[in-house]
């Protein structure tokens, strides 16, 4: 906001309060009511107002408390900030961010857990992102507000507070599209996102001090553009893909990448692809850690790869 | 309270009952493009029937709203309008070539062939409508608020159609005007019907203007077939909205004369005899008795306009009519600024098919 007078923020209780998880915190002492808006609670109009601030030129970025309650903005989101480019013949865009916590493990129960990203992806037009670390979170949020296309950032809430690194004060961007490769391995590809890394290290470790199986862990950081050259150069060294992620399994982004793979480069595979995903079920308030994949589903995918 | 009265300055025989404040060549002005608009709807509605224009949604009926709003603009004002105001498009600097091509959706069409029965420019801050009914209501507020952010003193215009009061977009967006101050005038083309359903259907409110009153933002109703009515009102709206006064709702009653788009069959639901009831209020043909008492026109210098306009228009159809269609590779543009990996790859797939299809003799389209 220092850098580009142009971005202003908006949403429900993110000026005075800070917003909920205290991501905006101060910004409205630095930069005012003005570009730190406190919005009425509606997620369809604070969406619908950032795309028509983008299209007068502004950088808005929009945050839905919860991105469970995304749902009323859709609309908007899907059929106007991912395709007014489109159907202006690219006389308007609006590139707006939409941000807000997203995915399970806080006991949010139904509502403050899900992990909606298949919807975006689904809508041509739409970049998603969803970072695990702060170094990332900082980086990747440059890289949106920068983007000349709409962009859904997804913060994993659990891990506001459960995972702390120094994040450097400079200017830097993480790019668009680009994975991380968060532990090298030989044996299998482990391709994830968001707060299910952190599981899939831990799964890791057990199989390699109980088996000597090799593990390497992708996270993927945007999940649309996937980085389909890293997954696909992994799996040529491994032979064998798991995908892991929090949403559903149905029509998750996982069965985009088992399919791209399978396409690809079935030649190259030496077990079926395995996903470990949520369970195709609302969200549950009880039992979530048995809903969300952990270290003993994640070892029992592994096994089955390895033994296949 | 005016959200409850309807405004007028011109009634039904082209008596001035009300003040007003435009210039003799603002009046001619005004009829002209409202001549304008309904010969370029007439050929818009036969393009469509010989299967050169893909859908129209015919504007007869509803000129005055259209023009007597937008004429009320400056020149750097913004419209983001439904897809139903030839008028306004006219009015803001949109040619009926341009407006052609794009009906077309030909070599020239702006929109790249996006879309059907929409229209937009982007030199003089008009925005395209979205299809989906009401979407951009919240868009005109979103603008208008980054106007003030800026310090521009620039004004937003939207109009919509009775329907889309009823839609979320339009409640969350009164909401935010009025809250937030916006510089944004609101038009409620109240045509009477949304599709099938009829205006008393559509809301028990007494009218549509009093949604606004609810939420703070000013609003009156005017006979929407009154063009003079609707300029002088609207011109209201956007003084007060460009002296920081915020935003004003205008509820125009009118009605729509044809169906609601060419896909669309009206004998199903609606009684004759009221259209025909609507056509002794045609807006035009006010106008004109309004313009005949004044002295401003007389019956010849009609006939002049209506024949003058008549062979520009239809010289421009058979200009645009010819020109060649666009490419197959718009379906890739414009998704991203640029294209991901995955068009790429699709846009190489639909053109090996083409050439497999040409090998093989296939007709795929």
């Amino acid at each position: 906001m220092r850098r580009n007078p142009r971005v202003v923020v908006l949403g429900e209780d993110v000026g005075r309060r800070g917003g909920v998880f205290l991501v905006t915190e101060g910004l409205i002492d630095e930069f005012g009511a003005e570009r730190v808006i406190d919005t009425p609670l509606t997620e369809l109009g604070i969406v619908g107002v950032a795309v028509g601030m983008a299209l007068y030129g502004l950088k808005p970025v929009a945050e839905i408390q919860f991105i469970d309650f995304v749902y009323e903005a859709l609309d908007q989101l899907l059929s106007e900030a991912a395709k007014i480019r489109r159907r202006t013949g690219g006389m308007y865009s609006a590139p707006i961010v939409v941000r807000g916590p997203c995915c399970g493990g806080v006991r949010g129960g139904m509502f403050h857990s899900q992990s909606p990203e298949s919807y975006f992806i689904h809508t041509a037009g739409l970049i998603t992102m969803m970072p695990s670390t702060p170094y990332d979170a900082k980086g990747l949020l440059k890289s949106a507000l920068r983007a000349e296309d709409p962009v859904v950032f997804l913060e994993p809430k659990i891990l506001y507070r459960t995972v702390r690194e120094e994040v450097p004060e400079e200017d830097y961007v993480v790019p668009i599209g680009k994975a991380r490769l968060v532990k090298e391995g030989s044996d299998v590809t482990v391709v994830t996102w968001g707060a299910m890394v952190y599981q899939a290290l831990e799964a890791a470790k057990l199989v390699e001090a109980r088996h000597g199986w090799d593990v390497e862990i992708i996270d993927l950081r945007t999940l649309f553009p996937f980085d389909k050259d890293a997954i696909l150069e992994s799996v040529e060294k491994t032979g064998r893909l798991m995908v892991v992620h929090e949403a559903p399994r149905t029509l998750g982004l996982g069965a985009e990448i088992a399919a791209y793979v399978a396409e690809k480069a079935i030649d190259l595979l030496r077990a079926p692809i395995v996903r470990v995903t949520g369970f195709d079920t609302p969200f549950p308030l009880v039992h979530e850690k048995l809903y969300m994949p952990n270290v003993a589903r994640i070892y029992m995918g592994l096994s089955k790869l390895m033994k296949y | 309270m005016k959200a409850l009265g309807l405004y007028r300055v011109i009634d039904e025989e082209g008596e001035q009952v009300g003040d007003f404040d435009v210039d003799v060549d603002k009046l001619l002005d005004m009829y002209v493009y409202m001549v304008r608009a309904r010969i370029l709807d007439d050929w818009l509605l036969r393009l469509q029937r010989v299967g050169k224009v893909a859908l129209h949604a015919p504007n007869r009926g509803q000129e005055a709203v259209s023009v007597g709003a937008t004429m009320a603009l400056d020149r750097g004002d913004w419209l983001i309008p439904s897809y139903r105001e030839l008028g306004a498009y006219l009015v803001k600097g949109m040619s009926e070539e341009e407006i052609l091509d794009r009906a077309i959706a030909n070599i020239d069409d702006v929109l790249r062939g996006s879309e059907f029965a929409v229209y937009g420019k982007r030199s003089v801050n008009l925005v395209p409508a979205p299809v989906p009914v009401g979407n951009q209501v919240p868009h005109a507020v979103g603008a208008a608020m980054a106007a003030k952010i800026l310090g521009h003193r620039t004004v937003v215009m939207t109009i919509f159609g009775d329907g889309a009061t009823s839609r979320g977009h339009f409640h969350a967006a009164l909401n935010f005007a009025g809250v937030f101050k916006a510089p944004v005038v609101f038009v409620v083309q109240n045509n009477q019907w949304a599709i099938s359903v009829p205006a008393r259907r559509q809301t028990a409110s007494v009218t549509f203007a009093i949604k606004g009153v609810a939420y703070g933002v000013p609003s009156v109703r005017v006979d929407g077939n009154d063009v003079l009515a609707v300029y002088t009102a609207s011109r209201e709206a956007v003084e007060r909205a460009r002296r920081g006064e915020g935003p004003t709702l205008i509820e125009a009653v009118t009605y729509r004369m044809g169906p609601h788009t060419t896909a669309d069959d009206p004998s199903k639901y609606r009684d004759p005899e009221e259209v025909k009831l609507f056509e002794r209020l045609d807006p035009i043909a006010r106008f004109r008795k309004f313009l005949y008492k004044k002295g401003v026109l007389d019956e010849d210098q009609d006939k002049r306009i209506w024949e003058e306009w008549g062979s520009r228009i239809e010289a421009t159809v058979k200009k645009c009519y010819d020109k060649p269609p666009l490419p197959v590779d718009v379906i890739f543009e414009n998704v991203y600024s640029k294209p991901t990996w995955n068009l790429v790859e699709q846009h190489e797939e639909l053109r090996e098919s083409l050439k497999i299809a040409r090998e093989l003799g296939l007709e795929v389209e």
